[in-house]
């Protein structure tokens, strides 16, 4: 039984990428690009939708998972790429060529990221990332200026390095267990004894070496370097793609194979579990203090996104130290994906707007925008409260609800670490606030933005108010993510 | 109850910060007679709420409670008691006033007025508040508004002073998040009438209780402020504009005694009795330190700034004597620092817009000019040093006959003492103050200087009115805070 059915959020989003690319070869009015590649990802939602709820399945020999892990991220990768083509019109629209290229990207490295959150064996784990980063390289070039063409160098060289590294970890662990699917491996190494598994040095090391391969992805400290460089160099939507969706891919990657295939015994559980609560300690600081002098605007949120994947690995480590039954790490961790990524996209789409007038992204040319563009410097001023982590907006439920976990599991060190931390980075992020509505504008003209944009931003400010004031009922979603099919 | 008089209450401030905000074509006028309704409607159901509060008994009163996050257990849970409603009172009317202080600001009027009426929302539901997280939400809302305020409309080195108010305050809170999370994973519950109520038998875990405890204390001592984390009051005072720093001496400071009632001395008796001792003589610190610096200032707000730095001292000294009569004493000074400081403020502010000039060293011989300014400036004055009859004497007259009988912190006699010769120092630089300020030669610079006009008396007398009738019948609010209070001693055990 091959049970493709399974598959038909993926598929779809495969036969809407190609139509894309077709259609963009026959008709003039490009705009109908952006309403198919939309009509995708509304499309495949719709699936993903109708399939929650049921009960976890799996494909082709256990090669993918269908939990409601996976169709949380698949929802989540959706959403984050429907936004990101709304966001992205007025941008694209400029480019004379290859604007069927752009949409169609943007869906194959969803689906890429959809494939990511499924997977549960090494090799189709790594196809997986590879389709996500081939398309991201892509897209991080696309501008073609010296800029953006460093940034694409550098994240395909250090994205080449980082997937070597994580091969090399796959390699010894199945050299060490002798499979690739992740509860065969897991039921391998239950098997061991402890004196066992000191006895392979070499399996630890590949665990390592797959902290370090995923560790690029979602921009921990140390795999951090190419972060500023490629945030400021690649087209802000991509900017925007990149600092949510790759790293919510990485996460769930991370999630799936550390709590399915090293999960047990505990004391291997606890051993990562620290690792990830030390690099979360390392990655804020550093993101915090490193964006503090910062004048570029996405170099500074680069260093906010390595500081965020900090706050995010509070939930990792907790979900090491926790009992394998308690799913509190899980759906923190999976309720401050969702939160950090309506804030970061709605963000980067007022950057995109304001940045689109000034043609700069310096942050002293925002100055005077409150009275230039009252709505955007609002909503830019909501997320950027939100990513603080202060109330009424969803990143303070989110920080909340992860560093509770985290608390319950005797890490109370690391969260105070956390919210000190949260203090510094008000200081950054406030400067920002500052420029916009205390400077003097530099010139009297109104900022104009198309309807798509305005569309992703209320969008997204919408969902960043609704998960800091009501944020039940996504929790509940996050609870039910949270339980992941065990092999 | 079927009307939610709470919500209501809380919520009409946002409602109108909304309306200013996004109705399109308002005029300067409309904007303000916006804001004044808005506030006024609360102040009148506050009122009404003061006035059928059930002074009988202890229990907590007006309660709204919702399930809100059932993932994390967390309630939109509402309800006053005796210690909390003077203090709703104290918020509602000089919200209401503070719209008054600002009719004369015409700099972005919308964004002023906006950010001032969700400032009054986010203090009321913090003493509103029964549930933790509720709490900690609109504690932490109260820092925005606050930024905007100080950087636009403030002086100085407002910018500055604006930022370190901000750090400082997150730093607290941040400290504060840390003891609530781990208050919620020792006792499984945010709400904090069940956390009171079952007390420390509800805490199941081997998590050091005097952590929580000091983890909470630091964001209320930031807020307090509590020696030697008071640094950003004189900053922020100095700088900000009138009717801010009304509201942050008059009704911010109090959150900070609010919550070491509320969550440190309730939830915690017996550890907060362990350390009365080191808090006790802090108290003694702050009094006597803030008000031997006082006595060096030359600014004007300044000098009113560092002398609430002294009185809160008093607040402090009366919570951690931990007797009855300290505690009511304790709440009653949070109430009438509210009014006697926020006149201070007020009326500093009158002098600096009507003389153009807040330096003391230039300043002098103004009671020619404005005698009505002068006059209740000095009714203000001897207000904040314990005039008998005025609130300020009822409050600190309790506050120290509590702390001097009280018998749990040993040698509090000394430090009582101490904080009375605070007072001393107290009489030296207010009636210094007001000598250099509207006596000695007439100055003819200031010639053109106005006195009040008529919408200042208005909210000046009122001032002046509410601090009388407290110090003259101080029981129509000690009635209501004994119920409060009560509950609270008995659980001191004495």
């Amino acid at each position: 039984m091959l049970n493709l059915e399974l598959l038909t959020p993926e598929l779809t989003l495969a036969v809407f990428a190609i139509v894309v690319i077709l259609l963009d070869l026959v008709i003039q009015r490009k705009g109908w690009l952006v309403v198919v590649s939309i009509a995708g990802g509304v499309v495949a939602a719709g699936f993903t939708i109708a399939m929650w709820g049921g009960s976890s399945q799996a494909l082709f020999n256990n090669m993918l998972a269908v939990d409601n892990f996976a169709l949380f991220f698949k929802l989540l990768f959706l959403a984050i790429a429907v936004l990101v083509i709304l966001a992205s019109v007025d941008y694209v629209s400029k480019f004379s060529r290859f604007q069927g290229e752009y949409y169609a990207l943007v869906l194959l490295s969803a689906l890429g990221m959809m494939l990511m959150a499924a997977t549960a064996e090494l090799i189709s784990i790594y196809m997986a990332l590879e389709l996500t980063s081939i398309s991201l390289y892509v897209l991080v070039g696309f501008l073609k200026d010296p800029k953006s063409t460093e940034a694409s160098l550098k994240y395909l060289l250090l994205g080449a390095v980082a997937s070597a590294v994580l091969l090399f970890g796959m390699a010894l662990v199945f050299g060490f267990t002798g499979k690739t699917q992740l509860g065969e491996i897991a039921q391998v190494i239950q098997a061991l004894s402890l004196s066992g598994v000191l006895a392979s040095p070499g399996l630890i090391l590949g665990m390592v070496l797959m902290v370090a391969g995923f560790g690029f992805k979602i921009a921990a400290i140390p795999f951090h370097m190419w972060v500023p460089d490629v945030y400021e160099g690649a087209p802000t939507p991509i900017t925007a793609y990149l600092s949510v969706a790759s790293k919510a891919a990485g996460f769930a990657i991370i999630l799936r194979v550390f709590y399915s295939a090293f999960g047990l015994p505990s004391w291997l559980s606890l051993d990562w579990g620290l690792i990830f609560a030390v690099l979360a300690a390392i990655g804020m600081t550093l993101g915090n203090i490193v964006a503090i002098p910062q004048t570029n605007i996405k170099r500074m949120l680069g260093y906010s996104s390595i500081a965020q994947a900090g706050y995010l690995m509070v939930g990792l480590a907790t979900v090491g130290l926790s009992p394998v039954v308690d799913i509190l790490g899980r759906s923190g961790l999976l309720f401050f994906l969702a939160s950090y990524a309506l804030t970061n996209l709605g963000a980067f789409t007022a950057i995109i707007a304001i940045s689109g007038k000034l043609d700069s992204d310096l942050i002293q040319d925002y100055s005077g925008m409150g009275r230039r563009a009252p709505l955007l410097a609002l909503a830019l001023t909501l997320c950027l409260i939100s990513l603080i982590g202060m109330p009424p907006a969803a990143g303070f439920m989110a920080k909340f609800y992860i560093f509770s976990g985290a608390v319950q599991h005797g890490l109370l060190w690391l969260v105070v670490i956390a919210v000190i931390n949260s203090v510094i980075s008000a200081y950054y992020y406030l400067r920002v606030v500052k420029v916009m509505w205390l400077g003097e504008p530099d010139s009297e003209e109104k900022v104009p933005s198309s309807g798509a944009l305005r569309l992703a931003l209320s969008l997204s400010c919408l969902g960043v108010l609704l998960l800091g004031i009501i944020p039940g009922y996504v929790m509940k979603l996050a609870e039910f993510g949270a339980r992941m099919f065990v092999f | 109850m079927d009307f939610n008089y709470l919500t209501t209450i809380i919520f009409l401030p946002v409602v109108g910060a909304i309306l200013i905000a996004f109705l399109p074509g308002l005029t300067f006028r409309k904007i303000k007679s916006l804001a004044a309704t808005f506030t006024f409607f609360p102040l009148a159901l506050s009122l009404y709420v003061f006035a059928i509060f059930d002074r009988s008994g202890g229990a907590i009163q007006f309660e709204e409670k919702f399930s809100w996050i059932p993932a994390i257990n967390a309630h939109y849970h509402l309800g006053v008691d005796g210690l909390s409603l003077p203090l709703v009172i104290l918020m509602t009317l000089l919200g209401f006033l503070v719209v008054l202080i600002s009719w004369k600001v015409d700099l972005r009027p919308r964004e002023y007025f906006a950010w001032l009426l969700l400032l009054e929302t986010s203090i009321l539901g913090v003493f509103c508040s029964l549930d933790l997280l509720l709490f900690f939400l609109f504690w932490e809302i109260e820092v925005i508004p606050m930024y905007f305020l100080i950087s636009i409309w403030g002086t100085g080195r407002r910018e500055y002073s604006a930022i370190k108010y901000v750090v400082y305050t997150l730093f607290g809170s941040a400290m504060m998040l840390a003891g609530i999370l781990s208050l919620y994973f020792a006792t499984g519950s945010l709400s904090m009438v069940e956390i009171a109520q079952g007390g420390l038998a509800m805490i199941q875990s081997v998590m050091p209780v005097v952590a929580i405890f000091f983890l909470l204390l630091t964001g209320f001592a930031v807020k307090l402020p509590v020696f030697p984390l008071h640094t950003w009051l004189p900053d922020a005072h100095t700088d900000a504009p009138t009717a801010v720093s009304v509201v942050l001496a008059g009704a911010l400071l109090k959150m900070g005694g609010y919550g070491m009632i509320r969550l440190c001395v309730s939830i915690f008796p017996t550890v907060a009795q362990q350390y009365a001792l080191i808090l006790v003589i802090l108290a003694g610190v702050n009094v006597l330190y803030g008000a031997a610096v006082t006595l060096r200032q030359t600014d004007l707000k300044r000098l009113i700034g560092y002398s609430s730095i002294s009185h809160m001292g008093y607040v402090l000294l009366g919570i951690f004597a931990l007797g009855q009569v300290s505690l009511v004493g304790a709440t009653l000074q949070m109430f009438s620092h509210g009014f006697i400081t926020g006149l201070l403020f007020a009326m500093a502010g009158l002098v600096m817009h009507n003389a153009g000039e807040r330096d003391l060293r230039q300043l002098g011989g103004l009671a020619r000019q404005m005698p009505i300014i002068a006059v209740i400036f000095s009714v203000a004055g001897l207000a904040a040093l314990g005039l008998p009859t005025t609130s300020g004497f009822a409050a600190e007259f309790l506050v120290f006959v509590g702390s001097y009988s009280s018998t749990i912190v040993s040698g509090i006699q000394v430090y009582t003492i101490l904080g009375v010769l605070g007072i001393v120092i107290t009489a030296g630089y207010i009636l210094w103050m007001l000598q250099r300020v509207f006596y000695g030669p007439v100055l003819k610079q200031f010639d053109k200087a106005k006195d009040a006009d008529i919408l200042e008396r208005v909210y000046i007398f009122t001032f002046i009115a509410v601090i009388m009738l407290v110090g003259i019948y101080p029981a129509i609010l000690t009635d209501v805070i004994k119920t409060g209070i009560m509950p609270i001693v008995g659980l001191l055990g004495g």
